[in-house]
């Protein structure tokens, strides 16, 4: 049954993708329309989306500790002592990733047939989108490292095409290759993790790695494998996880990538593809939990991420790319949660973070679909009233990720930043940054809100701005209850206690057989201590929305304060300048030298070598004819010469 | 049909120049059609009878089936030596298979001498099939010389502006590196008379002659510089890679494909068949300076493709990338590098061929291969441009394509050799998406701004047949692999024994086990397959 569920997507892929090619595609041919495309391809991922639920609801019903179902569809690569199987595998973890990708992927492909109805090609919009799901779904459900990379390129691939989707835009094209050549960067990494995992266990099927370490002789490594050797492995990986899942420095393809269509945002950027590093990390937590380096690594690179993101969010003017960065921002949030060993904490911000991240980039597409493809939210405003279902939604999603209660990001990222403090693994400085950085999520997403739709439309498009029809409006719906609620799945044991029941959990059991929830916590952390956290976060988000509100009520006295700032304003806006950096240190020297290594080596060095040698040879030629001058008296006298030079050897060369 | 089992391998191999002769003699007609026709039912049947060859061969053994011995030059113990292996025969496969396509795409590129231009792709399959079957090295190098002839007039006649120069390199490029290993076979045919009292030039005999091994510069040094001279120049390997985009811009599509598809692949195929077998000690001496040289081509190869404006030439470079993992996979001397290199030769063979006909097919319609002539082609080209990605994807080996099988066990085959040899080249994954993307970008994605461009018509029918094929294989080969290591293993094992074990027991035959042969723990010996 496990095969049915990347398969349907699979064949939504070929039948859209086919139809679109051989017949749509055709010069005058007829192009068919989002409906019917979209219709097509949303059945094909709700079928995955209930497959998923029926295996969920089969491993609820297992004994706890035997939760898994496996199937082998064939043996893919067997070569020497490689043996790969194409095995697909559904645990735990991966069910609940399954859920979401096909469950959110569901809602998002039902508001694309709207989004996309004003479009040319919709039928090849949703090959692609299909296409995508296939490869996430294969991502997670892979039973070794080799089929999680084939999931991993092959989202890679989508993410390309889909960001570039509107490729007569040379600009759009570009930044579809800038994010696969960012991702190829960490792939390598990737791959290389992946041949180390290989020569130190011989098997790089999870199962079995896993096995190394519970079989292990002294309870701790297996045999004759060293902690340096783990956290190479988890740094390796983790520059993998760095491509995939935006963190610095190769965060940089994600903002740019929202050049694609704003439900691919949604799907691709936010909810499911960049999350894929979380799941690897999760997925090899008993690696890394034995790797100490790499997890200071990834819990620093997590902590800088999660801050400097949210300082550049606070500047962008473009709505996508607010929540671009927000979602790189969220990211980071989620590794710092797996570098102090709180697994299961990140695989709830993955969660939580799906539902109300997808929710606000819908919101958003709802909201450009509304004032007609503007995004720039200074334009906007006073939406509140044009589009007032939007606006509800995204006031819950707004609520969510400021992290304030009983919303879900509350619980997801509240448990985040108590872990970075109380962690043995976690530091005071790692929290501060996590802090700010609510504070700082709560002050954009405010801005961003309170620019859009609160205060009186600025300009005539927000003027007559339109609600977008029930086929968006219902995903996001449903969507803004997940949202709202979702975070009742991981309800913390300090809390529940209040109410009487002592550990209710149910997240952080369910994944325990795989990602165990268990933190080794400082001595000396108290209740009290995380009661006191948890008020100052929710003071924070709260601090940073009125501060916002106070501010962008009026929008002189917030252009009188970027006049103030102007420095920090123009480093933020041009997002550090990091764009620019690469541009100039890596880019730009490697092109000319190539062109030097070119023009240079290979025309001049090589080719002046090989042509010098053709000359010299018809130089010796030339030298050579000079003596056959068909004269006859000068060969009579090289013959007597030679003659003469031939007796004088024999008589006094041999004497 | 039993004379068939007895004499299928000369039957393939002539089968192609035999039929080229006949189609000399039929008349030109309007436009050659019949002749065009001819070739490709000539190729066509070709590809038949190698599948009857496939069909019948037994993957389970590392010995040579299908061998016919006949007396040629008893004297110097020279013979008609044919036989196939694991290592040879999907390079048989791949050369029949892609001459039908070869064919049926210069239906419409060849205009002038028709007869002439089918009848040498035809004498080239036997010359390149020959090359495959032979077991004579004598033999072989007559295929070798014999290759150079049809593709010689190939970019001579119907290529481009500087065609006779780039033909002439080619020419003597390869000449000069073949001369040395016809001495160094010479020497060697002189060893086995002196050593087993008998001249012989079979393969098998020259496995086991004893030579010095010891030294940069020993007996077996020298023997496999001549040797591996000849096969890094037709790789080609960097520093010698230069005739190979002069020869590639100027030949014609169908030489560019028979040449990246096929030739290039008998550099590796002679080092699997000749330099590695015979002078093992040597190879372990110089393994390094080759992983080296392997690594850097990949780099330099993707690099200065990247800046090339010509799409063809672009791809030629690529080339060099491409053929530098199919050298450090060699020279990992593991299961798994070994087999990726085989494999990485036959997936380069698909989507280089099927890039070089991409590239042809737009260079028909639009008479330039400049990258800035172009922009914007999906809007009018729709179905080329599906296939155009999947060759796309598969050059820069993505998963599900063949050429992630072949780098992946290539990359994973040197990591256990040489962790940084593994670590240069696997830039290469970056910098082939560097290369290959931006093209694409440039060809493909942006407005549609040249007027010129406008009215260029989708594929064609026919052209649709050309690509499909490769196209098929290309995704087949991806996700089946094992349907192909099946075939090769026992071979590959064999191969490994051979090159590895005998190095590490310092020059004794592996007939005669020797007393000081303990093998070297920790060698990449223990490498056998493991088949189930």
């Amino acid at each position: 049954m496990l095969k049915l569920i990347p398969l349907f997507p699979l064949l939504g892929f070929l039948v859209n993708g086919l139809w679109y090619a051989l017949i749509q595609s055709r010069p005058g041919a007829k192009k068919a329309g989002s409906t019917v495309t979209g219709g097509l391809a949303s059945l094909a991922i709700l079928g995955s989306f209930i497959v998923s639920v029926k295996v969920f609801l089969q491993l609820r019903g297992m004994p706890e500790a035997s939760r898994v179902i496996e199937e082998t569809l064939f043996s893919w690569i067997q070569v020497g002592d490689l043996n790969v199987p194409m095995t697909l595998r559904v645990d735990v973890l991966s069910t609940l990733f399954t859920m979401v990708i096909s469950g959110v992927g569901f809602l998002i492909h039902v508001y694309s047939i709207g989004y996309m109805s004003h479009d040319e090609t919709p039928g090849k919009f949703f090959t692609y989108l299909n296409l995508f799901c296939f490869a996430m779904l294969m991502l997670v459900m892979g039973a070794n490292l080799p089929i999680l990379f084939l999931g991993w390129e092959g989202v890679g691939l989508c993410s390309y095409l889909l960001i570039g989707y509107w490729y007569t835009d040379d600009e759009k094209a570009s930044a579809g290759k800038k994010a696969f050549i960012v991702n190829r960067i960490g792939d390598l990494g990737f791959l290389l993790g992946m041949f180390l995992i290989f020569t130190t266990f011989q098997t790089l099927d999870f199962v079995e790695i896993r096995a190394a370490f519970s079989n292990s002789p002294t309870g701790v490594l297996p045999a004759g494998v060293t902690f340096e050797t783990l956290s190479a492995i988890g740094l390796l990986l983790f520059v993998g996880c760095m491509g995939k899942s935006a963190q610095i420095p190769l965060y940089v393809w994600l903002p740019d990538a929202m050049a694609g269509p704003t439900p691919v945002s949604a799907l691709i950027h936010a909810a499911t593809m960049v999350t894929s590093g979380i799941y690897l990390v999760a997925r090899l937590n008993f690696l890394y939990s034995l790797a100490p380096t790499a997890s200071v690594v990834v819990a620093g690179v997590g902590a800088f991420t999660a801050f400097m993101a949210a300082t550049i969010a606070i500047t962008q003017r473009d709505i996508k790319k607010v929540l671009a960065y927000s979602t790189v921002s969220q990211l980071g949030y989620m590794f710092l949660a797996c570098g102090v060993g709180g697994y299961v904490a990140g695989v709830f911000h993955v969660i939580t973070h799906a539902f109300f991240k997808a929710l606000m980039f819908l919101g958003a597409g709802s909201v450009i679909h509304g004032m007609h493809e503007e995004q720039d939210i200074m334009k906007m405003g006073g939406l509140r009233s044009k589009m007032p279902q939007t606006f509800l939604v995204f006031l819950i999603g707004w609520l969510a990720i400021s992290g304030l209660p009983p919303f879900s990001g509350f619980f997801s990222k509240d448990e985040i930043l108590w872990l970075s403090f109380a962690s043995m693994k976690g530091s005071k400085v790692l929290w501060a940054m996590g802090a700010m950085t609510a504070v700082m999520t709560a002050f954009y997403m405010s801005r961003l809100f309170f620019l859009t739709f609160m205060g009186k439309p600025r300009t005539h498009e927000a003027e007559h701005a339109h609600e977008s029809p029930f086929v968006m409006t219902g995903p996001l719906w449903v969507l803004a209850i997940l949202s709202a609620i979702g975070g009742f799945m991981g309800i913390p044991p300090v809390i529940s206690e209040v109410f009487g029941a002592h550990d209710i959990n149910w997240l952080a059991h369910w994944l325990n057989p795989v990602v165990p929830h268990h933190v080794e916590l400082n001595p000396g952390t108290t209740h009290a201590m995380e009661w006191a956290l948890m008020g100052l976060s929710v003071l924070g988000a709260l601090v940073g929305i009125f501060v916002a509100k106070g501010l962008y009520r009026d929008l002189a006295k917030a252009e009188s304060l970027k006049q103030k700032f102007a420095g920090v304003h123009n480093i933020l806006t041009n997002k550090w300048y990091v764009d620019a950096l690469y541009d100039a240190v890596i880019v730009r020297p490697l092109v000319n030298f190539s062109k030097f290594l070119w023009r240079g080596f290979d025309v001049l060095v090589i080719d002046g070598f090989v042509n010098g040698l053709g000359r010299l040879s018809a130089w010796t030629g030339n030298a050579a004819r000079v003596m056959q001058t068909g004269s006859v008296q000068t060969y009579a006298i090289m013959a007597l010469l030679g003659l003469l030079i031939t007796v004088g050897y024999l008589v006094y060369g041999l004497a | 049909m039993a004379w068939l089992d007895t004499r299928l391998l000369t039957v393939l191999t002539f089968f192609p120049l035999a039929w080229g002769v006949v189609g000399l003699m039929l008349p030109s007609g309007k436009d050659g059609k019949a002749v065009k026709a001819w070739s490709l039912v000539g190729t066509l049947l070709t590809f038949w009878i190698s599948w009857i060859l496939l069909g019948k061969f037994n993957g389970g053994t590392a010995d040579f089936q299908f061998t016919e011995n006949l007396p040629w030059i008893p004297g110097l113990g020279i013979n008609y030596n044919l036989g196939v292996d694991g290592l040879s025969i999907w390079l048989i496969m791949l050369t029949t298979f892609l001459m039908p396509i070869v064919v049926l795409g210069a239906f419409t590129a060849v205009e002038e001498r028709v007869k002439e231009f089918f009848f040498l792709l035809l004498a080239l399959e036997t010359g390149m099939l020959g090359a495959f079957v032979t077991l004579d090295a004598f033999l072989f190098y007559v295929f070798w010389e014999f290759m150079l002839i049809p593709m010689y007039f190939l970019i001579g006649i119907w290529g481009g502006k500087d065609r006779i120069y780039a033909a002439m390199k080619f020419f003597i490029y390869t000449m000069v590196g073949s001369l040395l290993m016809l001495v160094a076979l010479f020497y060697l045919m002189h060893q086995h008379q002196l050593q087993f009292g008998s001249y012989s030039a079979a393969i098998t005999d020259l496995y086991k002659l004893k030579l010095a091994g010891d030294g940069w510069f020993s007996v077996q040094g020298l023997l496999f510089l001549a040797f591996a001279l000849a096969f890094a120049i037709k790789v080609p390997l960097f520093p010698l890679h230069t005739w190979l985009p002069d020869a590639h811009v100027q030949a014609p599509t169908a030489g560019s494909v028979v040449l990246a598809g096929v030739l290039l692949k008998m550099g590796g195929y002679g080092f699997l068949r000749f330099a590695f077998p015979l002078f093992p000690q040597a190879v372990a001496q110089y393994q390094m300076v080759f992983m080296a040289l392997g690594a850097i081509a990949i780099v330099y190869g993707a690099w200065v493709a990247m800046v090339q404006p010509d799409i063809k030439k672009l791809v030629a470079y690529s080339s060099v990338s491409h053929m530098g993992y199919v050298v450090i996979g060699l020279f990992s001397l593991n299961t798994v590098g070994v087999t990726g290199s085989i494999y990485q030769m036959l997936n380069h063979g698909i989507s280089t061929g099927a890039l070089f006909l991409l590239v042809g097919m737009i260079y028909e319609r639009r008479h330039t291969r400049e990258i800035s002539d172009f922009g914007g082609i999906t809007k009018v080209m729709p179905l080329f441009a599906v296939a155009f990605l999947i060759v796309t994807l598969s050059s820069v080996a993505l998963p599900g394509t063949n050429g992630f099988i072949g780098e992946f066990l290539i990359l994973l085959g040197t990591w256990k050799t040489s962790q940084w040899t593994a670590v240069v080249a696997g830039t290469g994954v970056i910098f082939g998406a560097v290369y290959m993307l931006w093209m694409f970008q440039r060809v493909m994605f942006g407005p549609l701004k040249n007027p010129e461009n406008e009215k260029l018509k989708d594929l064609s029918l026919r052209e649709a047949l050309v690509l499909l094929p490769l196209l098929v294989m290309a995704v087949w080969m991806g996700i089946k692999p094992n349907l192909f290591f099946n075939k090769m293993d026992a071979s590959v094992a064999a191969f490994l024994e051979r090159s590895v074990v005998k190095s590490a027991a310092n020059d004794q035959a592996p007939s005669a086990p020797s007393q000081k042969a303990a093998p070297v723990p920790g060698a990449s010996a223990k490498s056998k397959t493991s088949k189930i």
